[in-house]
């Protein structure tokens, strides 16, 4: 620990991020520049989640990290040790007793509370970049309100597909205003985040943004009066471990011959349940 | 010239003030307490701390009226090798709400970049949970602060997504107020 700044960067760059933290709380759902640090571990593998919780850790904090739900996974089993060693902070895999969650592509199914801050890690945090490639043009879009294209390309999907086709990174509205990438979250968590208690910070460290929503932030999932949201997940399926109907559910293969089952994504949601149901057993 | 300590450990004191900045930003009225370091006079410890968390030479900073002594304007420059700047310039911005003047005279950012405005960080003579009735993102009902001037701040927050954030400061008291921030009268 000695050997590092504490949580890895310099005080000039936690700054910079500071700065840039506030004003994305200040405007919910706008994308803020910020200059980005080459990190120990390549892009596409969370460096902008791990700036930003690195410019909002304090010593007395205790970190979970989960990808896809998952806290025994590669990326979240990396950056674990590596805010451990470079931060000495206490780390846990239970979503109750970690102060930061950084997460990649889920929000976890314990509710959480007042006293967390949940930090995502997003690729690409533009929600109009598949429609206008160009920068320069998304820009003003955001800063007319012009979203006209979103809709239409969601109505493309209900005319060709019968419903709006988006599984994940499902765009929402904040507050009436901006148009944001949840990054690319099931749609099924979606309704997690609007008026959420805890504070909500997304970090592209790629593209060099960082957004915010503040707690009991409104944020509604585009759609259609005739076409309305749903947070949907595997229709009809529980998951093989430990039974869960309310739970977003991973599909796993199984073996050679189309073999499958489904069980939770959320591996602390999975193993408290089956811990309480070995204690009710016993 | 005598010159006293910034943060004793700075980033361990600078995180902890940094958490106390952004937990009252993410919910506008909530005042938290930063006691850790002390300023020249008359800068109160919970703005000394936030200066010292944000504020370096590539944040150009407006001291207005007392603050613009020269044993503050000397701390900040050893400490932080702040750029000291008019109003017009600022990214954040020190003094009293009456030497702070007008806030139009601030950076409002702009419709495509709205977060290149100023930070103004108000010194007050008190910090209550009172008066003025605040709503909006962060606050789950109502909240209430005494805020200085509310014609002059409802008027910032209806020029949102463009506009002033504030901190407001009193001994080491500390409550924010972002733009996106209603607010009630009352």
């Amino acid at each position: 620990m000695s050997d590092y700044n504490f949580a890895y960067l310099d005080e000039a760059t936690k700054r910079m991020l500071r700065r840039a933290i506030l004003k994305a709380v200040a405007i919910p759902g706008y994308q803020v520049p910020f200059s980005r640090r080459e990190m120990p571990m390549p892009y596409g593998w969370g460096t902008g989640g791990v700036q930003v919780t690195a410019a909002c850790l304090v010593p007395e904090d205790t970190l979970k990290v989960i990808d896809q739900g998952a806290d025994d996974t590669t990326n979240a089993v990396s950056i674990r040790k590596f805010f451990a060693r470079v931060a000495g902070i206490a780390t846990t895999e239970a979503t109750a007793e970690a102060t930061i969650i950084q997460t990649r592509h889920r929000i976890p199914e314990t509710p959480l509370t007042e006293g967390q801050i949940l930090v995502f890690q997003v690729p690409i945090p533009e929600p109009l970049r598949f429609l206008e490639p160009r920068e320069t043009e998304t820009r003003t879009m955001h800063a007319l309100e012009d979203y006209g294209l979103i809709q239409v390309r969601l109505y493309e999907d209900t005319a060709r597909h019968g419903e709006i086709a988006r599984a994940y990174a499902y765009p929402v509205r904040v507050e009436g205003r901006y148009i944001m990438d949840p990054s690319p979250i099931p749609k099924f968590d979606n309704p997690k985040l609007h008026n959420a208690p805890a504070l909500q910070l997304f970090g592209a460290g790629r593209e060099c943004r960082i957004y915010a929503l503040p707690p009991f932030t409104r944020v509604e999932s585009l759609d259609f009066e005739d076409y309305p949201f749903t947070a949907s997940k595997a229709a009809g399926q529980t998951c093989a471990i430990c039974g869960a109907e309310d739970s977003y559910l991973d599909e796993v293969i199984i073996d050679d011959a189309g073999g499958r089952m489904f069980v939770c994504s959320d591996t602390d949601y999975c193993a408290t349940r089956c811990a309480a149901q070995a204690e009710d057993a016993a | 010239m005598h010159l006293t300590a910034a943060f004793q450990t700075p980033p361990l004191d600078s995180a902890r003030a940094f958490r106390q900045v952004l937990d009252s930003m993410a919910r506008p009225g909530r005042i938290v307490t930063l006691d850790r370091v002390a300023a020249p006079a008359p800068c109160s410890p919970a703005a000394a701390a936030a200066v010292l968390t944000l504020v370096d030479g590539t944040s150009p900073l407006h001291l207005a009226g007392a603050h613009a002594g020269a044993s503050i304007q000397d701390w900040l420059r050893f400490h932080l090798s702040a750029d000291l700047v008019e109003r017009h310039m600022a990214a954040f911005a020190l003094g009293t709400w009456e030497a702070l003047g007008p806030l139009s005279h601030y950076p409002q950012g702009g419709a495509e970049y709205p977060d290149r405005s100023a930070t103004l960080i108000v010194e007050c003579a008190e910090l209550r949970a009172e008066r003025a009735r605040l709503a909006g993102p962060g606050i789950e009902t109502e909240a209430w602060l005494s805020l200085p001037d509310v014609a002059a701040l409802q008027e910032n927050a209806a020029r949102f997504p463009r506009g002033l954030d504030l901190i407001f400061t009193c001994g080491a008291q500390l409550a924010a107020l972002p733009r996106s921030t209603q607010i009630g009268g009352r």
